[in-house]
């Protein structure tokens, strides 16, 4: 009986992922650790390694194969006596690779998850992950370290998974994390050549090697720019009656908030898509998904990239909760701390310059999202008002949406509300 | 004609030399052992072995003496020395044929005579062997380990007569049991005659030159024992030496300098233990780039010597003078010519002793004064034998056991013991250190009940406040 080598869960929260290549061909003997494939999720590409002896028999899951659900059968591994014959009438035990289609007509809209768990495009890697990691298809195994090289280790901060051990059968003992230095070994970016002759004339450079994360955001906004028929609303929105309003909640005694214009913006963004929740979609070849509930995506740079925590259903949240599960959030990604739910996932992001004086810009979607919101810095304008001149603080929204699920007058009505909201914040305080 | 050309040859039959010859053997090594007297060395003849045969004579002896204390009566308890040392020698011979025997298991061959290191020829390195002025054989090999240990150290002035001044081949196999002792020395070799000797009647004194009695122990135990052996009526003179050995007929007067003060004491007989010296000499070190230090040759931590292919274990190349370290040496040092991956030096801090005098003593790794002299921060914890209800019951209530540990990481950094089988306990520790367990796995181990070793958890407890019995 062959044994299955099934799809591995890289991620708890990993309910697919994309076979990106095969280490072996049907035939090739493996041993338990060999690696036989990588997968791809979102976040990073990870090696699998086998997990039992044997030759592979037959490769059920071409490489290139895309949304491969977790524990489906990807290839079938004969044991030690088993020849081809073995797999005769083999039945895959478990469904197709490949997801079905949501069914439209039955699924309730609230229960139709995002068919991948796609994080955002600025945010595709944990920041920590620098190397690609080896993943076991079962739990991996435990570091042999004597118990001092483990207390010294943590005092150190150093990772005994980059410690090399000198001890009996590569156990860490306490002479290996004595000489090792803390801090990610893997950092040490691996030298790169670049052979391209179109650099050939240019002046000298430092190439550094692409990080995971730097890859990935490669991939997936060329992949969004190119494939994603891009379309832009921009409309001045005027914030006095905003900031006068973020003036008195701030000032008032005892607030244990800080509330930021952007805090408005996306309260406002979350509750203008409510109001037209058909801007609260997704596009994929069978149907257009509409999410029953909003959930935020925030765009905060980080060291090598940048990354988009979510605030899920966030028209639901407070000013006060909202501001301050805003700040654990980007403060704890700067910091490269986010749990995977916390940045995967979102239906809707939000990305602001302002803070660096942009006057306004466009974004490129993050894919399987409908849209995305470009917010301005703001700033004193002159403005026409009743035919006179004045000065207004003004502040300048660029929407982008995905035009195969958002037509112009659907777009336009959301930004039409959202003006509004932010032009009169109280009604986001009921 | 027998075989001559080796992989290795082992010159020196004792713990280090034969040790050495067996792994090699099992590394599929054709080796060649060349010994001029006794297979087993110093260790199994005339040293380890035989002075555990006469103080377990004089411990039954001293335990008979208390029949009493455990509700037994023994009448007219007495001893015959002869058969005690009868016994001893008995005990040496039987390991000494064992030893042979496993050399010949292996198939190791052994050569009977003194090797001399003979230059380099076609077939690698050559050694002489000859005995009584007869060339035995003429051997070649690739590798040649020396393993030639060490002998005791002849003071001028107080060289051992074998009559009325003893070394401790001649301690060994004592015609009598002086009346009047005089012990010059106090590390394990004086301090277990010495115990021997006193237990079988003698009055002993021991004279030590530093400020206490074995110098090489922690001094917390240093004192214990002095403490011990002075209550039962020995008597230890420290920071003291002997000036001169005067013999006479039947008595030696020996002049001391006691804390500055000269006396002149009157004794039957007198043990010399003032340490060893390595056996450097004959060996054909003249000429070559070996270099000797103190009557010690100089390696590396591989046990490499000066000279390509020639490597030193065991007594001959330097302290701790112990038959385990010099087999560890023995291994070490075959398993690095034979290529053996993995390998590491020996961790000196990790080496335990053991000296059976009575009360015993046992120790591994840093004393207390030298943990504090390379800096480090210890917790101490100590449980006296008191405490443990296996030692009251064996009529044993007296001794230590002391633990240090680094606060900063857990590290247990030595262990040191006084009192009833504390040497059988002592390897407890040392699978510890090597391991390399903090306190924590220490105090999560279960030590059976009723045992001496339960003190051995206790004194881990005491030392981070948690000690349950004291």
């Amino acid at each position: 009986m062959p044994i299955e080598i099934l799809m591995p869960a890289l991620s708890p929260t990993m309910t697919h992922g994309n076979l990106a290549q095969w280490a072996v061909a049907e035939g090739d003997a493996v041993t338990a650790g060999d690696v036989i494939c990588e997968i791809e999720t979102d976040k990073a590409t990870m090696e699998v390694e086998a997990v039992d002896e044997g030759v592979i028999g037959k490769i059920l899951t071409p490489a290139g194969t895309e949304n491969v659900a977790v524990n489906s059968p990807i290839a079938l591994l004969l044991e030690d006596g088993e020849d081809a014959s073995a797999l005769d009438g083999y039945t895959p035990s478990a469904a197709p690779a490949a997801p079905a289609a949501p069914d439209v007509a039955v699924a309730p809209p609230a229960a139709v998850a995002p068919p991948v768990a796609v994080a955002p495009p600025t945010a595709s890697a944990p920041p920590s992950a620098s190397a690609p990691p080896t993943a076991s298809a079962l739990p991996t195994g435990r570091v042999f370290a004597s118990p001092l090289a483990r207390r010294i280790a943590a005092d150190k901060g150093l990772d005994l998974a980059q410690v090399k051990g000198s001890g009996p059968h590569g156990r860490i003992v306490k002479r290996d994390v004595e000489a090792a230095q803390p801090g990610p070994q893997a950092a040490a970016a691996p030298s790169v050549t670049v052979n391209d002759p179109a650099f050939a004339n240019m002046p000298a450079f430092t190439a550094t090697a692409n990080t995971n994360m730097r890859k990935i955001i490669a991939k997936r906004l060329t992949q969004s720019a190119r494939d994603v028929p891009h379309f832009n609303l921009t409309v001045d929105v005027e914030i006095d009656t905003l900031l006068a309003l973020r003036k008195q909640l701030n000032g008032y005694e005892g607030a244990t908030y800080k509330i930021s214009v952007n805090d408005f913006v996306v309260k406002a963004v979350a509750q203008a898509l409510k109001t037209v929740p058909e801007c609260n979609v997704a596009y994929t070849d069978e149907a257009i998904l509409q999410f029953a509930q909003v959930d935020i995506a925030i765009a905060v740079a980080i060291d090598g990239g940048l990354i988009t925590p979510i605030v899920k259903d966030a028209a639901s949240r407070g000013m006060a909760a909202l501001s301050n599960e805003v700040r654990d959030l980007a403060g704890r990604a700067r910091d490269g701390k986010l749990k995977p739910e916390e940045f995967q996932g979102g239906t809707f992001t939000v990305s602001n310059l302002g803070m660096f004086g942009v006057k306004g810009f466009n974004s490129i979607i993050n894919p399987p999202q409908g849209g995305i919101l470009s917010v301005g810095a703001g700033e004193q304008r002159p403005v026409v008002k009743d035919g006179a001149l004045s000065i207004a603080t003004v502040m300048t929204l660029t929407l982008a949406v995905d035009h195969r699920c958002i037509d112009g007058s659907t777009g336009a009505a959301f930004i039409k509300e959202l003006k509004a909201l932010i032009e009169n914040p109280i009604v986001l305080m009921v | 004609m027998a075989e001559t050309n080796f992989d290795l040859i082992v010159v020196g039959g004792g713990p280090g030399g034969y040790v050495a010859a067996i792994r090699a053997a099992q590394l599929k090594m054709k080796v060649a052992l060349v010994e001029a007297n006794h297979l087993g060395g110093i260790c199994l003849n005339w040293g380890c072995i035989p002075t555990k045969a006469l103080l377990r004579s004089s411990e039954i002896y001293h335990t008979m003496q208390h029949a009493k204390a455990y509700g037994l009566s023994a009448e007219g308890v007495g001893f015959d020395l002869d058969a005690i040392v009868k016994r001893s020698r008995k005990v040496s011979r039987q390991l000494s044929g064992g030893v042979g025997y496993l050399l010949k298991k292996n198939k190791v061959t052994v050569f009977d005579g003194y090797g001399t290191l003979n230059g380099v020829g076609s077939q690698g390195r050559k050694l002489h062997v000859e005995k009584d002025a007869k060339p035995i054989a003429d051997l070649t090999a690739k590798n040649i380990i020396l393993a030639t240990g060490a002998r005791a150290r002849e003071l001028p002035g107080m060289e051992a007569d074998g009559k009325l001044i003893w070394d401790y081949k001649k301690a060994l196999v004592a015609d009598l049991v002086p009346d009047r002792l005089l012990v010059i020395g106090s590390g394990a070799i004086g301090i277990e005659f010495a115990s021997f000797f006193h237990t079988l009647g003698a009055k002993t004194t021991v004279v030590e030159m530093v400020e206490r009695i074995v110098p090489a122990e922690d001094a917390e135990i240093s004192a214990l024992l002095e403490k011990s052996l002075t209550r039962d009526g020995m008597e230890i003179l420290t920071s003291a030496g002997v000036k001169t050995l005067k013999k006479g007929k039947n008595t030696v007067t020996a002049t001391l300098e006691v804390g500055g003060k000269i006396e002149t004491r009157e004794f039957d007989r007198v043990i010399v233990a003032t340490g060893i010296v390595g056996n450097v000499e004959k060996i054909g070190l003249e000429g070559t780039k070996i270099t000797v230090d103190r009557t010690h040759i100089v390696t590396n931590e591989w046990l490499e010597t000066g000279e390509p292919g020639v490597y030193a274990i065991g007594d001959v190349a330097g302290p701790p003078w112990l038959a385990h370290k010099a087999s560890h040496e023995g291994v070490l040092c075959v398993e690095k010519i034979a290529g053996t991956k993995g390998l590491h030096p020996i961790n000196p801090d990790r080496i335990p002793g053991c000296t059976y005098c009575r009360p015993q003593i046992a120790s591994v790794g840093l004393s207390e004064a030298q943990a504090r002299d390379r800096g480090l921060k210890v917790k101490v914890g100590r449980f006296p034998f008191q405490g443990n209800g296996k030692a009251i019951a064996l009529g044993e209530p007296e001794g230590l056991i002391k633990v240090l540990f680094d606060a900063k990481t857990g590290e247990l950094v030595g262990a040191h013991m006084i009192g009833a089988e504390v040497t059988e306990l002592i390897q407890g520790y040392g699978i510890a250190m090597e391991l390399e367990t903090t306190e924590a796995e220490l105090m999560h181990t279960v030590f059976a009940h009723p045992t001496l070793s339960e003190m051995m958890h206790e004194s881990v407890l005491d030392a981070f406040g948690r000690v349950i019995h004291f």
